[in-house]
């Protein structure tokens, strides 16, 4: 997706052009192109006045956002202490062996990427995976087929119309 | 959202409070309240509400019944939930289909539907009111309670359970000297995980001399295993706003900010929907309520970083810097957020605010244990049979939470330790769970009380893998500043992992033992200074299990993968094919009805086949 | 004034003094790596730990940033100290055995094993590279990237940097930079050719020939001795 400099620009206005509004207007734009572009960056730079050396530092630091693209479909796996304990990691497994990538990459077709966060909050319902804000509860490795072949679907259901 | 009328001083808000209490009360209508937050959400609770609001109308139900859909009822275990009021009837677990039943046989002819009732996990028996359950019983829910009661995105009914009752009484009769006083004598310590006394701490603000000054909601939760404060911003996102409104007014704040993760989507639209609320009813803003006191609240995003719970990490975060700590002192108390008098409080401790006004500084020290008072609620998760969140007040046993609340561990396993505090807190075994649970007690044992996850552990649960759970979490979360943070947690990574893959050598557990010690001296902030503690817990609880790990090369709760093989056995395998269709590497063979042959040198113990199994054929040793 | 006691000696500071600066005043030596007078204090590298306080609540702190307060009780080199210094120049080792700077501290204060994996970087997270860039270059090239065990410092999208005006600031204050007596090509990752010297040029001169005090690194002293002790081992 190209980066058009007047809709950064509106992210950075949106918040009074304030530095400390600096996390927010990353956020925008992670929401905007499901990363932070290059030039985005540079743009944000010039019109904060900040160092565009600060803004990475911040950009790395922080979980949320992400410097190369993600994939169309965010495959978040919890990793939390309970989810842990009742089997995590050996979703985390299955969806690298069907997806054939670890955590934190993305397919080469770039529909999917994996991720895992340390806590969702939804303890009770572990082990859970979230893929594109849709919470899936008791996960477990039998189940990670099906949500993935949930997801390809849509794919082919987008391509055919 | 709908219109909200401006209300201009103390004595129109107690009168509007009467009124919406009194319009409670006089509500002939069964309500039916379904519980949505964010798991109840993941388990479905939308399509059931969607559907309920279907059967009330083909059963001609919408003028008879009321649908309330609110928070976190606490009981996630039992999720989606539905109580009806006023008979207190609690149905668990209901799916879309059961709302006709629902509608045309409870509500219409009164009669009780026995699937839908909660089955006690120890007596076997079924239970058909929320007071009677086992897991609310021995609960004392003065903060989480109202969750089931009210709609949290409407001001109003948190105006009718006596919402913003203590503010009006604050700014009607007391100085801030006098709020700040109450809270001191209530004993109140923050809920965050220090438990350093908040009105102390509010006092230190109050006094400070510069101005302006500031006061933070750290709603960063960031404890993989603990979500109390989601579930407080979801559910009752009132309770929190009119505590901070008292507080600021206490210690003299004009601003006040809301840091709250990312990850709670849910939480942050309510609370900006409370906020807005609260402005367009007077209750933020300038003159507020006819004073001169002036307050407003700004909602700040956390982007994904647990050391932002940290005081003056979340501090740099809120500034648009990375999350850094820096040293203490100066604290944020004198200077805090851009340099100024800060009070940083956390979710629960701001929750309690209203409460200890309202009923005063002698209820609330009276309950929980000399040194620790009132309730604090804790996130029962792991291998538990009765998962949810418990308020509990202070000085309530390890074994009665667990056991009699909790309903013990499921499949009838064994308990082998109780985890509390997050990856700064410890692992206690099991002679520990006669332990009264109180600040000096868990730090004392070599756990903290932290912001109040506690995860139940089994006896398939191995320690060595516990720990380095913990040490990748933090290794990672390190902000990466001091040496002894960085690479302390990622050398112990490192030791306790070779140990995990049996490359473990004698000498390591000193060695372990010594790197811990350092990390914990040399460490600038709370993150470093306890990550040594799942380590230190588990050497000085569970010291055998690493032995057997380094000596022995086995892991005795069969998890690392390196010490154990999985094995077929022959007299109770059916040839039913279920865990060859699931190996991802081939490596069983078999035919329909003929024992299945496990191939070793394929395997990599990925677990499939040991939760296809439904025959208990796998074995793990 | 602020009234403080370190090791015992009653001493002031003035406003706004770390506990290291009064200490530097007065002459007491405390070891710093990533502390440069010209830049601002980090508090990153934990070598200038100093205990303060007494009793079960005592504790470390980097005395690089903690401000001199009233009534503050200062040791420099209690066991607590020590043992904890040494592990943090171990965990130095392990991540720039090539550094002089680091290897003659673990000479100075005995450090004479690495029992950590050898994950050579060359550097070790100062920082200060990054404020010399920042604060006395006004460049602004450079900087701390990522967190945690992932972190490291580079130049935006690891590219050559349109700030950086190849000013050499950041090799020049580096303590990684400097190689150490026994060389990159050394057999062990711990140096300690100070310790282990003899000086074979005083059987020859009535003076030390080293120039500048800088023991050693002519090598010919380190590499002679190790020959004899080899032949007297031999000859045992």
């Amino acid at each position: 997706m190209e980066v058009q400099e007047l809709k950064v620009k509106s992210f950075v206005t949106k918040y009074h052009s304030e530095k400390k509004a600096l996390i927010s207007v990353l956020q925008d734009i992670q929401e905007e192109y499901n990363y932070l572009p290059q030039e985005a960056l540079k743009i944000v730079s010039d019109t904060l006045g900040i160092p565009l050396i600060d803004i990475i530092g911040v950009a790395t630091f922080y979980r949320a956002f992400s410097l190369e693209p993600r994939g169309k479909h965010l495959v978040t796996v919890c990793m939390g202490t309970a989810c842990h304990v009742r089997g995590g990691p050996k979703i985390l497994e299955e969806f690298e062996r069907k997806l054939n990538i670890t955590a934190g990459e993305t397919t080469e077709d770039r529909q999917f990427s994996l991720e895992t966060v340390a806590c969702l909050g939804c303890c009770a319902i572990g082990p859970v995976v979230v893929v594109d804000g849709d919470y899936h509860a008791q996960t477990s490795i039998r189940k990670v087929g099906s949500i993935l072949k949930k997801y390809m679907k849509k794919e082919k259901k987008n391509e055919s119309n | 959202m709908k219109a909200i009328k401006k209300i201009k001083t103390t004595e129109d808000l107690t009168q509007a409070i009467q009124y919406q209490i009194q319009k409670r009360q006089s509500e002939k209508k069964p309500v039916l309240t379904v519980s949505a937050g964010t798991c109840g959400q993941a388990r479905g609770s939308l399509k059931v509400i969607d559907s309920l609001k279907k059967a009330i109308q083909k059963n001609s139900l919408e003028d008879k019944v009321k649908i309330k859909v609110t928070g976190c009822h606490g009981f996630c275990e039992a999720e989606p939930n539905i109580i009806i009021q006023p008979q207190d009837i609690f149905y668990q677990k209901v799916q879309p289909k059961d709302t006709e039943d629902i509608a045309s046989q409870t509500i219409i002819n009164n009669e009780i539907i026995d699937r839908l009732l909660f089955s006690d996990p120890i007596s076997k028996t079924t239970v058909l009111k929320e007071n009677d359950i086992s897991f609310y019983k021995k609960q004392k829910r003065i903060l989480l309670g109202d969750n089931a009661l009210i709609d949290p995105t409407d001001i109003d009914d948190y105006l009718s359970v006596g919402g913003y009752g203590s503010l009006a009484k604050v700014l009607s009769e007391m100085t801030p000297e006098e709020v700040i006083e109450i809270i001191k004598q209530s004993g109140l310590r923050g809920r965050g995980g220090a438990g350093f006394p908040a009105g102390y701490k509010w006092e230190f603000t109050r006094k400070a001399k510069e101005s302006p000054k500031y006061i933070i909601c750290n709603a960063d939760e960031g404890d993989p295993g603990a979500y109390m404060d989601r579930s407080l911003l979801e559910g009752n996102p009132h309770r929190v706003l009119e505590g901070m409104i008292i507080g600021a007014y206490a210690v003299g704040a004009e601003e006040g900010t809301i840091y709250v993760r990312d990850e709670y989507p849910l939480a942050v639209k309510h609370i900006f929907l409370a906020i807005a609320q609260a402005e367009n009813m007077g209750l933020l803003g300038e003159k507020i309520l006819g004073t001169d006191f002036n307050f407003t609240i700004h909602v700040s995003k956390g982007a994904g970083a647990f050391v932002c719970g940290e005081e003056t990490a979340l501090i740099a975060s809120v500034e648009g810097r990375i999350g850094e700590p820096r040293q203490r002192p100066p604290f944020p108390a004198l200077k805090g957020l851009w340099k100024y008098p800060t009070n940083i409080n956390n979710v629960e401790t701001w929750a309690n605010v209203p409460l200890i006004i309202e009923k005063g500084a002698g209820w609330f020290s009276k309950i929980g244990t000399k040194g620790s008072k009132g309730t604090k609620i804790f996130s029962l998760v792991g291998k538990i049979n009765n998962t949810g969140l418990v308020e509990v007040p202070m000085g309530i046993t390890l074994r009665e939470v667990i056991f009699e609340i909790g309903g013990g561990i499921p499949g009838g396993k064994e308990f082998k330790a109780v985890q509390t505090g997050g990856p700064s807190g410890g692992c206690l075994p099991k002679n520990k769970l006669d332990l009264p649970i109180d600040y000096e007690g868990l730090t004392e044992a070599g756990s903290i009380m932290g912001s109040g996850g506690m995860i139940v552990m089994d006896e398939n649960t191995c320690m060595v893998d516990v720990a380095k759970y913990f040490l990748n979490f933090l290794r990672d979360e390190s902000c990466g500043k001091c040496l002894s943070c960085r690479e302390g947690t990622q050398r112990m990574w490192e030791i306790v992992t070779d140990i995990s893959e049996g490359k473990g050598k004698e000498s390591d557990i000193q060695f372990l033992e010594q790197l811990a010690q350092a990390t914990k001296d040399a460490s600038l902030c709370g993150l470093g200074q306890t990550a040594a503690n799942p380590v230190l817990s588990t050497l000085r609880y569970f010291r055998d299990e690493y032995i057997a790990h380094v000596k022995d090369k086995t892991c005795p709760a069969g998890v690392c993968k390196n010490l154990i093989t999985y094995s077929i056995l022959e007299d109770k395998c059916t040839g039913c094919l279920a865990c060859i269709k699931v190996c991802p590497q081939e490596a069983i063979s078999g035919e329909l009805k003929k024992v299945h042959v496990l191939d070793q040198e394929k395997c990599i113990k990925c677990g499939a086949c040991f939760e296809a199994c439904q025959f208990d054929a796998i074995k793990i040793e | 004034m602020i009234n403080l006691k370190i090791n015992g000696l009653e001493v002031k500071a003035e406003e706004g003094w770390t506990v290291l600066e009064t200490a530097k005043f007065y002459g007491l030596e405390i070891p710093t790596l990533c502390y440069n007078e010209g830049l601002s204090p980090y508090g990153g590298c934990r070598l200038c730990l100093v205990e303060i306080g007494e009793g079960p609540k005592a504790k470390l702190v980097s005395s690089c940033t903690y401000p001199a307060e009233e009534g503050l009780i200062v040791r420099t080199d209690t066991k607590r100290v020590i043992e904890t210094r040494k592990m943090m120049i171990e965990l130095m080792l392990s991540l720039a055995p090539n550094s002089k700077v680091i290897q003659d501290l673990a000479s100075k204060f005995g450090v004479t094993q690495v029992r950590f994996k050898i994950r050579n970087e060359e550097c070790i997270l100062c920082g200060l590279c990054v404020r010399m860039c920042a604060e006395q270059m006004d460049g602004r090239a450079i900087g701390f990237q990522h967190r945690g065990y992932k972190r490291k410092i580079s130049t935006p999208f690891d590219i050559r940097s349109e700030e950086c005006r190849l000013c050499g600031g950041c090799i020049y204050i580096c303590p990684a930079c400097q190689l150490r007596c026994q060389g990159p090509e050394a057999e062990t990752a711990v140096c300690n050719a100070c310790l282990n010297m003899d000086p074979t040029c005083l059987d020859h001169y009535d003076d030390l020939q080293c120039w500048m005090y800088d023991a050693g690194r002519c090598g010919t002293c380190v590499r002679e001795s190790k020959e004899k002790s080899k032949e007297q081992t031999s000859k045992q």
